[in-house]
């Protein structure tokens, strides 16, 4: 079962045994419009909890994703080299950016559950 | 004042709509002195012509004398239509077409331009135009670096010294290295001696400076083993209706001045700077880009696109920093080749290089004059018995402009202070020849 | 009327050959080629000697062919497309789009002027070397500063000169420094600039008013700031009145004061940089000096700059030698001896300064005090008419813009992009739209000085129909579709971005029958 968490930047983070997937939100697709291209890590690649990660374009803007969580890069979502639009549709599943090992568990503790981001958007939106 | 619509009465009814008592009070918040210019007050046409007539006359135009002047920019003849059709009020003064419902006209012609400029290059994509093929370069050098994420760039002695300037300028303070080989007038340095696997790219041009023709692919080749770009130069455009391309000899970038096929000389500048490249590099690529696409009536259309690139979206992480770049050259340049055609374009390179032949042939053997390339295009330098820079001289006395010695770039290169850069063009006549022959029997 | 239900406007009236009255369906060259046809006659050439090494191109260039009425229609169709300042009103905010005079066009065709080589013998070009000096007098003397680099191509390329003498001025000093200041409302070549001159950029935030937050400046200046980039007039159209404090805290921390000049026309002929304070600024001849914008360029961005950073500035630029003028074209030699080096090929963009001369010299400094009256007048007229309905931004006098946000559209369901498409089928060229960034849904409107009354009576009184209609909330679905009466509807960006395709293909060639 798989425990989601949320960034103040719209990514998501879900962990499954060793491996967390992270992702963009439906909120983050849906403020960037239409996605165009997506740039995604390659396996091996360290990325370091805040620093950039993968960059996703749209047709009028280009936003670094950032990385939940400090650790080594597995695999990135070549998938979405032809198919930008999964992220789109389906942002929380097929529309995954890139998976990775997490060096620390823990600091995924100082992130959003779902209660806490879903009260986040509502801020957002006032 | 004839551009200025507004009479005083307009100027009256809106300052009350605004609710201030006059123009100057729109400008409190500056600061109050009052500067005082030392400059004329306003002319009417028939002065501004007067003056800039006077400019125009002290010059000896091109026109008015056999000229075999070349390195880099080049003497060829346009057709009428093309200067008329750039004229159109439509093109010439329409902005850049971010609103393409009523900007075809300018995306549609910039398609047509990067499809016949990567038709010339044989590449795969073009951009929308640099600002000229110096500035072209460096932006080159620096995308090469990019690709690769690699640091170090090689530029050949053959690459024209202002393209070599331009990109250690540019290309300074990113953390690049850019090694420059010395000017290499007899064609001799050996490039593919140098490749290794730190190197992002190699710059070369073809025809190089100094004229000669060389077979890129054995470099290409190199290059390509070791993970390394070729950057392709090109000075004179005609070259590629004769010459093998740079992209079927496998260059991976081209960059080029457009100026020779768009217009006249006007003493350098504007020209336009011609860039293509593979499909792959396209996200790399600075500069604009036109794409197809279809409208909400299904119709087939163009729009600016992968603008995610450019300086207005990425700021501080772009491609470049370009925004205006030679639109209404690469218009010009365009027209001028949907002009020329297939058969015109191909028979324009094959007079050049023919009358370059002759004017080889006829001064070569001249007392003291020995053509360096052994193979060219339309230019190409010679060795004369005394200071080049000395022999223009006396020759534009006499109203010949003989050449651009190489000393004019390399003045700290002794050993080049002979050497002349001689080209000749569609427009070299025989009567030219013969002058510059004379010329040279006399001087030298 | 546009009927909001009828999605195809082609529809209307089909005919059989796609074009509608004089509004032409033109196709691309590639496909209208006429094999063998050329616009040109040329002779056949003398001889067929060559000596090309073997280097002949196989296989032809694929160029298609047409005759010259082909040509000349295809490129009267295609412009017919545009719209221009030639056919319309055209506010783009930022870019100053003014009428483009065709005398500078005549005189940038006089033969002396245009048929002349960057290599010529330099006793042979005096006129030209002159016309260039006398461009950079007429500059200096404009802007109060005692150096100027001619060479810059654009704008860009203008901020690249300016912090490149500052960097230059810095390193010679000893004391290289690695930040520089923007502020957040900026336009994007100044943050992508800086980090070509190997900066580090950070934001200035602006205060309440539209303007740079002079504290918020004062608290982040320190030993590692190398510059502040400011706009004046900033994008949002309003005088930065704290300028010369600006200039003096950035002085005051050893930093450089660049202006960028995109906006001078406000201020042209009332205010010398000194007064400013400024240290560097580039001039944008394609927006205040009328050179034509040319669908993209060509334009040029000459950068005067102060004593402190006049050693520094590339190559090449006009020297007074014994023999007359003489261009000093090699950095680190005589004159140029600190030129931080060239950024343009050849002696810079000629034909621009040509046109720009012919401009200045039309106006002089009587007129040009003028221009930038009627600019700042225009736009404030503008801005209160159409207050009326739309949200302005700020309050109070602007200068040769406008700046209006999305706050009257609230509720209605239309973005600035759907208004700006419904003022398209009104005639009007929209204003520049979503900059600066520091409002929400931006409209920057730029008149300048070269429209009528009677233009922008005719344009505020659309917009301000657009607007009410847009508030009524019953015509939603026309905002949408607009624009309905162009060449084209809305393409789809999204498409082009995804799937580039940048270019025609030739067909590949059938295989050779068995």
């Amino acid at each position: 079962m798989t425990n989601v968490r949320y960034t103040k930047d719209h990514e998501w983070i879900s962990v499954d045994d060793d491996v967390a997937t992270v992702g963009i939100t439906d909120y983050a697709q849906s403020q960037l419009g239409d996605i165009v291209f997506v740039e995604v890590p390659e396996g091996g690649k360290s990325v370091s909890k805040g620093g950039e990660a993968a960059v996703v374009e749209s047709v009028k803007a280009a936003s670094e994703v950032y990385a939940p969580a400090t650790g080594t890069v597995t695999e990135g979502n070549g998938a979405l080299g032809d198919a930008p639009d999964t992220v789109n549709t389906d942002p929380a599943g097929e529309g995954w950016f890139f998976k990775m090992t997490l060096a620390d568990a823990a600091e995924l503790d100082g992130l959003m559950d779902q209660a806490a981001y879903d009260t986040y958007l509502k801020e957002l939106d006032a | 004042m004839r551009y200025l619509p507004l009479t005083e009465a307009d100027r009256g009814a809106m300052l009350s709509t605004i609710g201030v008592d006059s123009v100057d009070a729109l400008f409190s918040e500056l600061p109050t002195g009052d500067p005082s210019f030392d400059l004329p007050d306003h002319q009417g046409e028939l002065e501004v012509e007067r003056a800039l007539t006077a400019f125009a006359r002290e010059n000896l135009s091109c026109a008015d004398a056999p000229s075999f002047l070349g390195a880099g920019n080049y003497r060829h003849h346009t057709p009428a239509s093309l200067d008329y059709l750039i004229q159109r009020g439509e093109f010439l003064t329409a902005y850049t077409p971010y609103q393409p419902e009523i900007s075809q006209g300018t995306l549609q012609t910039i398609f047509e331009f990067q499809t016949q400029v990567a038709l010339m290059t044989d590449m795969e994509v073009a951009n929308a135009s640099m600002y000229d093929g110096a500035t072209g370069c460096a932006e080159a050098a620096a995308m090469a670096c990019r690709v690769t994420k690699r640091n170090k760039i090689l530029v050949s002695g053959g690459v024209h010294p202002h393209y070599r300037d331009v990109t250690q300028t540019q290309l300074k303070h990113i953390g690049l290295t850019i090694e420059c080989l010395a000017p290499d007038p007899i064609g001799i340095e050996d490039l593919i001696g140098r490749i290794d696997d730190d190197l992002a790219c190699v710059v070369v041009q073809n025809p190089g400076f100094f004229g000669h023709l060389v077979d890129l692919s054995p470099l290409a080749e190199e290059c390509h083993s070791h993970g390394v770009l070729l950057v392709a130069c090109v000075a004179e455009p005609v070259s590629l209706g004769l010459v093998t391309a740079p992209g079927t000899m496998g260059a991976d970038i081209v960059v080029g001045e457009g100026q020779s096929l768009a217009g006249p000389s006007s003493f350098g500048g504007p020209g336009v700077g011609l860039f293509a490249t593979r499909e792959k590099f396209i996200r790399q690529m600075p500069g604009r880009l036109c794409g197809e696409t279809t409208d909400e009536d299904g119709r087939r259309g163009f729009v600016l696109t992968l603008s995610t690139r450019e300086q207005h979206i990425r700021r501080e992480k772009a491609t470049s920093n370009i925004c205006t770049n030679s639109g209404l050259i690469a218009l010009a340049f365009s027209i001028h080749m949907t002009l020329l055609g297939e058969e015109g374009f191909t028979k324009l390179a094959a007079i050049n290089h023919a009358n370059a032949v002759t004017l080889a042939e006829r001064i070569g053997v001249l007392a003291g004059v020995k053509v360096v390339p052994q193979n060219f295009f339309n230019e190409f330098a010679v060795t004369l018995p005394k200071p080049a820079a000395d022999v223009v001289d006396e020759l534009a006395v006499k109203g010949i402009l003989a050449g651009v010695p190489a000393s004019r770039f390399y003045p700290q290169y002794e050993e080049l202070s002979n050497v002349l850069l001689v080209a000749a063009t569609e427009m070299t006549t025989e009567a030219y020849m013969d002058a510059l022959a004379a010329g040279f029997k006399k001087v030298l | 009327m546009t009927n909001p239900n009828q999605k195809n406007a082609a529809d209307a009236s089909q005919t059989v050959s796609g074009h509608r009255g004089l509004s032409f369906e033109e196709a691309i060259i590639f496909e209208i080629d006429t094999p063998g046809s050329s616009a040109v006659d040329l002779p056949e050439p003398e001889h067929d000697r060559d000596r090309l090494g073997g280097l002949r191109r196989r296989g032809g260039v694929g160029l298609p062919g047409l005759s010259e009425p082909d040509v000349v229609r295809h490129y009267t169709r295609l412009s017919q497309k545009n719209y221009s300042i030639d056919s319309g009103f055209y506010p783009l905010g930022s870019c100053t789009m003014k009428h483009n005079p065709r005398l500078n066009e005549k005189m940038a065709r006089l033969p002396g002027l245009a048929d002349i080589h960057p290599f010529q013998p330099a006793s042979t070009a005096q006129g030209a070397y002159r016309l260039m000096d006398t461009l950079a007098h007429w500059l200096k003397e404009l802007t109060g500063l005692p150096a100027i680099a001619l060479s810059p191509a654009a704008g860009a390329h203008g901020e690249l000169c300016g912090l490149m003498c500052i960097r230059a001025a810095l390193e010679a000093s000893g004391g290289a420094r690695s930040v520089v200041l923007v502020p957040e409302s900026a336009h994007g070549t100044n943050p992508a600039t800086a980090a070509i001159c190997g900066y580090a950029v950070e934001s200035i935030p602006g205060n309440g008013n539209g303007r740079v937050d002079l504290n918020a400046l004062k608290e982040r200046l320190g030993p590692d700031v190398a510059a502040v980039m400011i706009t004046n007039p900033n994008t949002c159209g309003l005088f930065e009145t704290e300028a010369k404090e600006i200039a003096d805290a950035v002085h005051t921390a050893g930093a450089y004061f660049y202006m960028d000049g995109a906006n001078f026309n406000a201020i042209v002929g009332r205010v010398t940089l000194a007064e400013l304070g400024v240290d560097a600024m580039h001039i944008n001849l394609h927006k205040t000096f009328s050179t034509p914008h040319g669908g993209g360029g060509p334009g040029a961005g000459p950068t005067v700059l102060s004593e402190a950073l006049a050693a520094f500035a590339p190559v090449p630029f006009v020297v007074h030698g014994p023999r007359g003028l003489a261009m000093a074209e090699h950095a680190g030699q005589g004159e140029a001896q600190h030129s931080f080096g060239r950024m343009k090929g050849f002696q810079g963009q000629f034909g621009v300064f040509v046109r720009a001369l012919a401009y200045m010299m039309s106006f002089g400094k009587d007129g040009l005090r003028q221009v930038s009256g009627d600019a700042v007048l225009n736009a404030n007229y503008l801005r209160v008419r159409l207050s009326e309905e739309l949200t302005a931004s700020y309050d109070g006098i602007c200068m040769h813009e406008a700046l209006f946000d999305d706050r009257f559209l609230k509720d209605t369901g239309i973005t600035t992009l759907d208004f700006a498409k419904a003022m398209i089928d009104e005639g009007f060229h929209p204003p520049t739209t979503y900059f600066p960034l520091v409002v929400h849904g931006a409209l920057l409107m730029e008149p300048t000085e070269t429209e009528s009354k009677a233009t922008l009576d005719q344009f505020c009184e659309s917009v301000l129909a657009l607007a009410r209609k847009a508030k009524r909330g019953d015509a939603v679905d026309d905002f949408k579709n607009a624009p309905v009466l162009t060449p084209r509807r809305r393409l789809d960006e999204t498409q082009a971005a995804r799937k580039p395709v940048l270019r025609w293909k030739p067909m590949p060639m059938p295989q050779a029958a068995e």
